[in-house]
């Protein structure tokens, strides 16, 4: 057996990336310190500090974190839900089916890439103020289920699928709905997870909107009810706000950590044109 | 001569009925905005008793002299100068580092990424208690070598770089993705035959990788530009613009003269130079890609 040689310059590139990688998950390592210690530890790093869930505890009693938890989660769901249904029929529409205006029209939904609904907020809350729904949860999703990021990966990935698939089913007799439900949908699964788990992260770290549109703690998501829960005003120990981070993002966490390469790939799916 | 005329009509009639749903609410949330927000921009602000008045281009004059628009218009775009060129480079920086096939490469490769899936809103508390004088992170670091306690986030001069460096740190691991799908797709072939003739890596990465990923560039390119002028969450907690509105940015800026001074019509106005820039910006990027297209 032959010594491996001392690669040096791998060397070098592997202690680069795990320092840079370190130097990336300090703020929420010492996050996580902050909000299992004690205040009194919060910067101060002795290894054997005394663990405590005490900083949880006192955020949950302070602050509706459990209303909130169950208000964005809803939302999430409520949002993801319309957007499969109008995103998947606008998509197929404009898959299949050569009709007058197309182009037109395309080019129109894809404005929305460049000039998200926030960004018009103030007209926004005048529609949604008339039409009598501010502070409800339907509210704050309302802009977003119609989606042009969603239309275009999903006609994207729509027209990926082979004519003869969708000839066959023709002959057969199915339907234009049955086509896109039996042959389309099936075909573009993994489209809809990686839309599915963009979308869900973006919603659920969506503030601004939600911010401006709600106005009690019945429709308050988790990241405004934190938001107003850590305001200096509040005058709350730095321990128990970061406890409150903590569990506001810790499901996405969770949830990115198990599913970390769907994820990463969802991203990277997205990106490509 | 009936079912030709349907044949000929159904691909209209069943396209329009797939999209209206969705094409209805973009316009309602996206185009009628556009729209009504201009038409608002030309009126005076209604209050209770006195109703709105036609005013022209007066909300427009009044903009042309504001100090705090003009101030924030420069910060926004010092924020863009500086998170898109710094975040786009480390990005790239860290897709290379990663796309060797080195040890512990997929724990490295979530370091990176886990800032992208957290809220802005967790993201700035946290880097919030950093900043903070006396007890913070960067003021205990800066202490052990013997530097005196900052006031950063109070302080004009470094706000808005406080707030710059956090975003970077946010954003890096979200564009690295992009590179690291581009650096995937590079075939092996052509940097063997780059190695074979001898060239070094940096010439390699410099004459080859670099111009092959210009696609991702521009992609992220303007991915990043347009999240600088609609990202304004952190401003929210760790500054609210301030001091002196030295940490503001516009979108900031529209919503405050919406919702804590309550002036709609001047905030409308606001939104037509926000909605212009992302135009300029769309353009901007069109013109690029066609020219890319027509040279390849």
């Amino acid at each position: 057996m032959k010594f491996r040689e001392f690669d040096a310059e791998k060397f070098i590139v592997t202690t680069g990336a795990w320092m840079l990688g370190g130097i990336w998950l300090l703020p929420l390592v010492f996050a996580f310190w902050s909000a299992f210690h004690p205040a009194e530890f919060s910067t101060n790093f002795e290894l054997f500090a005394p663990l405590t869930i005490d900083n949880f505890v006192r955020a949950w009693s302070y602050a509706p974190f459990p209303r909130y938890l169950l208000n964005t989660f809803v939302l999430v769901t409520l949002i993801l839900a319309a957007q499969f249904v109008l995103c998947t029929l606008a998509a197929y529409g404009f898959a299949r089916f050569d009709f007058f205006g197309k182009n037109v029209v395309f080019a129109l939904v894809l404005l929305q890439l460049m000039i998200m609904p926030e960004v018009l907020l103030v007209e926004n809350y005048r529609t949604i103020s008339s039409m009598g729904l501010l502070d409800t949860i339907p509210a704050i999703g309302l802009p977003y289920m119609a989606s042009a990021f969603g239309i275009f990966l999903l006609r994207q990935s729509f027209k990926s699928i082979p004519k003869e698939l969708v000839e066959a089913a023709q002959v057969e007799g199915v339907s234009a709905i049955g086509i896109l439900w039996k042959v389309y949908i099936p075909l573009a699964k993994s489209t809809y997870i990686a839309y599915g788990l963009v979308s869900v992260s973006y919603h659920w770290n969506n503030f601004l909107w939600p911010l401006v549109v709600t106005s009690s703690v019945n429709s308050r998501p988790l990241t405004v009810g934190l938001a107003i829960f850590g305001a200096p005003e509040s005058g709350v120990d730095w321990s128990i706000i970061t406890a409150a981070t903590v569990m506001t993002m810790s499901p996405l966490l969770v949830a990115f950590i198990l599913f970390q390469r769907q994820f990463v790939q969802s991203f990277m799916h997205s990106g490509i044109k | 001569m009936k079912p030709l005329f349907q044949l000929r009509y159904r691909n209209h009639v069943n396209g329009w009925l797939l999209v209206l749903p969705a094409v209805f609410m973009i316009s309602l949330f996206t185009h009628y905005p556009i729209g009504s927000n201009l038409f608002h921009s030309l009126f005076s602000m209604g209050t209770v008793t006195r109703p709105e008045v036609f005013i022209g281009l007066e909300n427009y004059s009044y903009l042309l002299d504001d100090e705090i628009f003009w101030k924030v218009l420069t910060n926004n775009l010092i924020y863009s100068m500086c998170t898109v060129p710094f975040s786009i480079a480390i990005a790239l920086g860290m897709a290379l580092l990663i796309n060797r096939n080195i040890k512990g490469r997929s724990l490295v490769r979530m370091a990176f990424f886990t800032p992208t899936v957290l809220p802005m809103i967790a993201v700035a508390n946290i880097w919030l208690f950093f900043y903070t004088p006396e007890y913070g992170l960067f003021d205990q670091i800066f202490g052990i070598f013997g530097g005196d306690s900052h006031n950063w986030l109070g302080n004009p001069d470094t706000s808005l770089f406080c707030l710059i460096v956090m975003v970077i740190w946010k954003e890096s691991g979200f564009f690295m993705v992009f590179y690291l799908a581009a650096l995937q797709q590079l075939s092996p072939e052509l940097k063997e035959a780059g190695l074979m003739e001898g060239s070094g890596r940096w010439y390699y990465f410099r004459r080859v990788t670099f111009p092959l990923l210009m696609p991702t560039t521009l992609f992220v390119t303007v991915n990043a530009v347009v999240n600088s002028f609609k990202l304004v969450d952190h401003l929210v907690i760790m500054t609210k613009g301030g001091p002196d509105n030295a940490s503001s940015l516009l979108l900031y800026y529209i919503y405050e003269n919406a919702f804590s001074f309550w002036d709609t019509s001047y905030a409308a106005t606001l939104t037509v130079v926000l909605v212009l820039i992302l135009a300029i910006i769309t353009i901007i990027q069109f013109v690029v890609v066609e020219k890319r297209i027509h040279y390849q």
